[in-house]
């Protein structure tokens, strides 16, 4: 099946800009997992339901196992490799996780991570429901959600500058 | 540095050991995208297998066609069950004593059975391959309904047992029997019965599910055809005993076997049997020479690979007027499916269900379990319990509440009655256990004043006269829970896995610079093992748990343990790991008193190091003694310091919990509003409060998508429903209840630091809970049992039957 | 819109491809027939940047050529194989399709504005609120950022929720095709599940709805099991009211036939009534008795039924609280 044209893609990923060729059907998941070995977004469902693909492009959070890498040509992509600061520093949300127990096997995280750094540039100061309505495109099957919650104000509390008290549970 | 210019409570506190909330060591790179999982690993000519499936649950394969699937660029091999005949693999054994078909053999017994394995250069390829393999079937009647699997007519699923009258667990009454499981003492049981004041019935059935992990199973299997060397990277929770069934299979000596699992994004009982998918990529390996990797989607995962639960329940107490339960008698249908393929220890066909007598003390008791064939899929699997615990705790959580309803009685009271008394441990149950320790007493207490129980129960009866006048269209339930669970499989007595006995290992070694790696038979798919074993050889030999490095799933370099399931890993491994942690500290000793220049009676331990009694100033720290025992051992001593333990436990631990919900329903739509869960936990010592917490958390949310909805249903015709995340109920953070956590702790008293294991107890105790409380809130309307799961439309279906609609 | 009307029966049906009209309420459609892939097959990638030039690669490719605007219907249904265009038409590129706004008594909004601008749209949020109420209800946060409104109401699926609304709403859709652009009522547009009045070569350029009276009630009421959930049953009210009276009432239900709903004869009851119990009863009972819902994992037809009642009701009681006497 030769046949089918290979389309040119541009992308930037983390800041860097990618160029490549790629077979219209590759889903933009493959397309950064196998093309670009960025394998922290993850396949967990297939059908868009569970969120572990989430990655931020151009400013959005995206299922990025529905959508064909050649939709996303010229776009500015974000995954969970490029959170944390050039000098390895992570971010708010990357150390909220941690210390607010947000994780348990890591395989929703980088979803959920990504998901709430756009929830949090869009609502810098969430309620607890916002937050769970928030991150309701993303499953995960080990915390119950409710130190993820934490984790996200934890954040957003650090990134205003102000102290987050409450303890993981 | 010197240590002793830290007080004692700084010195303990720098170690991070066990009761601490120590911040997790995995998190690092999970929080960076740094885990590697298995589909994660890519290696150089890696090929890609998937499966052909059957769409029909029960047909004869005719005829299996691949040529326009090879004839596809770019596909290598389709492998069917004439292929895995050359290498008598086209059946495997499973764990429970019975064999599987690998691919269809003749026959398939389930919807999406693995028909063929097309083997391309990559997923786009195999997957365009699935589609031209063309499999001609000749459908057979199909078996769904398991009450019906013992008629006379029923047809024969399995034709490979044609004749065979017995099996791995005793005599077979019909041809799609599988085993009886015959326990307690059935006359003294009946004449309980016969003399009771007061007796319940009830069918009580647990639905079909599925542990359902965020990561599906998966594996690469590389095979080094010059070295004669397999490697084996793969989800599993029990890496060794995954190396031992592949060589037994594929006649690869052990040693050249290296099973890796890296990795696991959870694992919850779905990750612990061996899967076609595993073989059929160890084969393609053997026969290409080049890595396969088989990885499951969402719905193969869904319908094929291991089930958990589907057992029903007929559940019968024997009680006096007062509430004294003198007698139980349960009969279970076990649903099979079309191979048993449970994963229980080799003795026991229906896990430990006989810890069905519960927190209870009942006199005496008798429990079958019939197991029997359908046209479903195999499994059976320990879904974050320990063995059909989850079931047995159900059952009897259940029919307490059905027993409290007959006499009349709250449903707490009736519990604080019936309980096994503080001075009655360890306690010898109807059914065969010793429980170890327990104040369940305390616990209910506790929970019930924590809650104010009584005024609860008030608001409720005020609601329930609201809504008899009309003034409300919502009805209140409280739903109790008190479960005993038995984890920590387990003594090799009367535990063993296709013949390995059921202990757990630990290796630790530690380095000349104080520092250490450690390593386990365990498998961490979430639990944070890098951390919390760190704490206890942190607190066991005064090394900082920062510079404790924890390695597992690596069988090369990990001493051979049985894996992690059932809430093994503290009670056995966890022991393990205490106890090789105190060889160190013992040889230690023997260091310091060498340094000091005193007997070794002399010193006492003091947090991090050894000390002269009487004499605080005299000490060695475990630095010092680490370096010494590299660089200068006492005479006649060998040097190094490390130490293995393979710990065989005495017996199980028995966690338990007194959790209560708080639901209130809408009789209008059936949609049920979890008010409060309040769960309390008694795991024994606590070695991670932080981690404790979070199992709590993400169990008791299983449980609530379990009671809730969650269920692997069939159509009469066999067609498995639902199975992706639309149909199949995961909840979100917006569905999920807000959880309240809460403890005592009473130590087991055989486990060497005192911990019993907490990672199923949220979803074992919290099932029933959520149950109790949708029946709770019915009962006034008339009713007394309501099958699970409890989903809006079976609810409304409920109402609408107790004439509570409008 | 957004998810997949997954699986497929195995006995009866072939597996279908996607002109067989597969949908999420028929019983028979819940299982998934045969695990087959979730990879989707080969197709050619189009991105035309005008809709001249999309309406143009339609006609040229026929059946086998398939728009795509957010892809939450199609490349899930794509994935597993239920749908195989030859012809991929990305509708990404084309910026006419975009944007919001006010057009003389209309709102027009453009087919590829996705369901996170019809939340964030300040003009929609002081003239057609509902809409807001609507989109917050569909799939979860992601799916909105790239789902749109078109796709929404373009494939003819029974559980999106924007088809009854737009009924409700009297909305029309704005449709173009090689020879030109046709205007077609939201009313009259759904045929069967999957089955529309567009033709394969035409597309949804746009959504035309009129302005509703200042100080109108509404509400979007929806029963769905979870966050990403189709509607067990979803009720749409916009109503006017004069006093205690109500001057106008336009009903839509949500996923409890294989097309949406408008209730008519539910609003005409209503309008002229002051809400009286009975008046309600008897349109809820209107409005119940021209479903004709599935049995699936949501439940049996009857209680679908039931639902569609209940959540009218709900939306009624809080579309007249809200409305202006």
């Amino acid at each position: 099946m030769s046949e089918i044209e290979q389309h040119p893609l541009t992308l930037t990923v983390n800041g860097k800009k990618v160029q490549r060729f790629v077979e219209p059907r590759t889903l933009l998941i493959h397309f950064l997992r196998e093309e670009l070995s960025l394998t922290g977004p993850h396949i967990g469902c297939e059908t868009s339901h569970c969120g572990a693909c989430t990655i931020e492009m151009n400013g959005m959070s995206v299922k990025s196992c529905t959508m064909f890498a050649v939709q996303a040509n010229g776009a500015e992509i974000t995954t969970i490799e490029g959170m944390a600061a050039a000098d390895g520093t992570l971010s708010a949300l990357q150390e909220g996780f941690r210390q607010m127990h947000g994780l348990q096997c890591g395989y929703c995280t980088p979803g959920m991570i990504l998901r709430a750094h756009v929830l949090l540039k869009e609502n810098p100061n969430p309620t607890e429901a916002e937050i769970r309505a928030g991150i309701a495109g993303n499953l995960c099957r080990c915390t119950g959600y409710q130190n993820i919650v934490k984790a996200i104000q934890y954040a957003a509390a650090k990134l205003a500058g102000r102290d987050f008290q409450e303890a993981a549970e | 540095m010197n240590d002793m210019t830290l007080t004692k409570e700084q010195r303990e506190a720098r170690l991070e050991g066990m009761g601490c909330k120590r911040k997790r060591v995995e998190d690092i790179r999970f929080t960076q995208g740094k885990g590697q999982y298995v589909d994660d690993i890519k290696m150089p000519g890696m090929l890609f297998g998937d499966f052909v499936r059957s769409p029909y649950p029960h047909a004869r394969v005719k005829k299996i066609d691949a040529s326009r699937a090879l004839a596809l660029p770019g596909v290598i091999a389709v492998l069917t069950a004439e292929d895995l005949k050359g290498v008598n693999l086209a059946w495997m054994p499973t764990l429970a004593g019975d064999v599987q078909m690998v691919l269809a053999d003749g026959k398939v017994l389930y919807q999406n059975q693995e028909v063929a394995f097309v083997l391309a250069e990559d997923r786009y390829l195999a997957d365009d391959a699935i589609q031209l393999v063309d499999v001609e079937y000749e459908e057979l009647p199909v078996l769904v309904d398991p009450f019906k699997s013992m008629d006379p007519d029923a047809p024969v699923l399995r034709e490979d047992l044609v004749g065979k009258t017995s099996g791995a667990h005793g005599p077979r009454k019909h041809h799609n029997h599988i085993f009886t499981w015959d326990v307690g003492d059935k006359d003294l049981t009946d004449k309980a019965f016969r003399e009771a004041d007061v007796t319940i019935k009830e069918l009580i059935s647990y639905h079909r599910t599925h542990p359902s992990p965020l990561e599906t199973c998966q594996c690469v299997a590389a095979m080094d055809k010059v070295k004669g060397e397999l490697t084996l990277y793969g989800t599993f929770q029990a890496p060794h005993v995954i190396r031992t069934v592949a060589s037994l299979l594929s006649t690869i000596p052990e040693h050249k076997i290296h099973v890796i699992a890296p990795d696991i994004g959870g694992g919850f009982g779905n990750k612990v049997g061996a899967y076609p998918g595993y073989i059929c990529a160890i084969v393609a390996s053997i026969v290409t020479g080049r890595p396969v990797k088989w990885v499951e989607d969402r719905m193969e995962n869904l319908s094929t690979t291991s089930f958990a639960r589907d057992y029903h329940m007929t559940t019968e107490i024997a009680a006096r007027k007062d509430g004294t339960v003198t007698g139980l008698r349960v009969h279970v249908l076990a649903d099979h499916g079309g191979f048993d393929a449970c994963a229980d220890p080799s003795k026991w066909p229906a896990g430990f269900f006989n810890i069905v007598t519960g927190s209870y003390d009942f006199p005496v008791a008798h429990l079958s379990v019939d197991g029997v064939y359908t046209n479903k899929a195999p499994g059976g699997v320990a879904y974050r319990c320990s063995f059909r615990v989850t079931e047995a705790a159900y059952c009897i959580e259940r029919a307490m509440d059905i027993l409290a309803q007959k006499l009349g009685m709250d449903p707490a009271d009736l519990r604080m009655k019936n309980f096994i008394r503080r001075d009655q441990f360890p306690y010898q149950s109807a059914l065969g256990w010793e429980y170890d320790s327990g104040d369940y007493h305390l616990a209910m207490q506790k929970a019930m004043d924590t809650l104010n129980y009584r005024a609860l129960r008030e608001e409720q009866k005020q609601k329930q006269e609201a809504f008899r006048r009309g003034e409300t269209r919502e009805i209140m339930g409280i739903g109790i829970s008190f479960f005993t669970e038995i984890v920590g499989a387990g003594p090799s007595k009367n535990c063993d896995i296709l013949g390995v006995a059921m202990f757990d290992s630990a290796e630790i070694r530690v380095h000349p610079t104080g520092s250490v790696i450690s390593r386990m038979g365990t498998k961490s798919q979430g639990q944070g093992h890098e951390t919390t074993w760190a704490q206890i050889i942190a607190t066991e030999i005064g090394i900082p748990a920062e510079n404790i490095m924890v390695e597992e799933g690596n069988t090369d370099t990990a001493p051979y343990g049985l894996g992690t399931y059932g809430s093994r890993s503290t009670p056995v491994a966890g022991a393990a790991i205490a106890l090789a942690a105190r060889k160190i500290r013992a040889k230690a000793q023997m260091i310091a008193a060498h340094m000091l220049e005193v007997s070794e009676y002399d010193l006492e331990w003091d947090v991090d190091g050894f000390q002269v009694k009487g004499n605080p100033q005299a000490r060695k720290s475990m630095t010092e003694i680490a370096w010494a025992a590299y660089h200068l051992p006492p005479p006649g001593m060998e040097p190094g310091l490390e130490a293995v333990s393979y710990y065989d436990p005495p017996n199980m631990t028995y966690p338990f919990g007194a959790y209560f919900c708080v639901m209130d329903i809408d009789v209008d739509t059936g949609v049920a509003k979890t008010r409060r869960f309040y769960a309390l936990d008694d795991c024994g010592t606590r070695i991670n409060p932080m981690i404790i917490e979070g199992q709590v958390h993400g169990g008791l949310t299983e449980a609530f998508a379990i009671a809730m909805g969650q269920e692997i249903r069939y159509d009469e015709a066999g067609n498995v429903m639902g199975a992706s995340f639309m149909d199949f109920f995961l909840p979100t953070a917006v569905e999920t209840p807000h959880w309240e956590t809460d403890f005592t702790v009473t130590p087991s008293p055989h486990h060497p630091i005192g911990a019993k294991g907490v990672g199923e107890s949220p979803n074992v105790g919290g099932v029933p809970a959520f149950s109790n409380a949708v029946n709770d809130a019915f009962a006034f309307l008339g009713s007394t049992h309501i099958q699970m799961p409890h989903d809006s439309w079976r609810l409304w279906k409920v109402a609408k039957e107790l004439g509570a609609t409008a | 819109m957004v998810q997949l009307p997954l699986c497929v029966h195995r006995t009866h049906r072939q597996p279908p491809d996607l002109e067989q009209a597969v949908w999420p309420g028929i019983p028979e459609l819940t299982a998934p027939v045969r695990e087959e892939a979730v990879i989707p097959g080969q197709f050619t990638y189009h991105r035309p940047s005008t809709v001249q030039e999309a309406v143009a690669l339609l006609a040229s490719h026929g059946e086998e050529a398939r728009p795509l605007a957010g892809g939450h219907s199609l490349i899930p249904m794509m994935k597993l194989r239920m749908a195989a265009p030859e012809h991929l038409v990305d509708l990404g590129g084309v910026a006419e399709l975009k944007g919001i706004r006010d057009d003389a008594g209309h709102i027009v909004i453009g087919a590829t504005t996705t369901q996170h601008e019809v939340i964030g749209s300040e003009l929609l949020a002081s003239k057609l609120p509902i809409l807001r109420e609507t989109s917050l209800v569909i799939a979860d946060p992601q799916i909105r950022y790239v789902g749109t409104i078109g796709g929404n109401v373009a494939n003819g699926d029974p559980g999106n929720d924007m088809p009854a609304l737009m009924q409700c709403l009297n909305a029309s859709y704005v449709l173009v095709g090689p020879s030109g652009e046709r205007h077609v009522a939201a009313r009259e547009f759904y045929e069967a599940a999957y089955f529309t009045a567009l033709s394969p070569d035409e597309i949804v350029a746009a959504i035309r709805i009129p302005v509703p009276a200042a100080g109108h009630g509404y509400a979007y009421e929806k029963l769905k099991r979870k966050v990403g959930d189709y509607a067990t049953a979803a009720a749409a009210v916009m109503l006017t009211r004069s006093g205690h009276q109500i001057t106008s009432c336009a009903i839509g239900l949500t996923n409890v036939a294989d097309t949406p709903l408008f209730a008519e004869e539910a609003g005409r009851i209503l309008t002229g009534s002051s809400m009286e119990a009975n008046v309600v009863t008897r349109a809820v009972a209107a409005a119940e008795a021209i479903t004709n819902p599935a049995s699936d994992g949501r439940g049996p037809a009857e209680y679908r039924t039931r639902m569609a009642g209940v959540m009218l009701r709900r939306a009624l009681a809080r579309a007249y609280d809200r409305a202006a006497a």
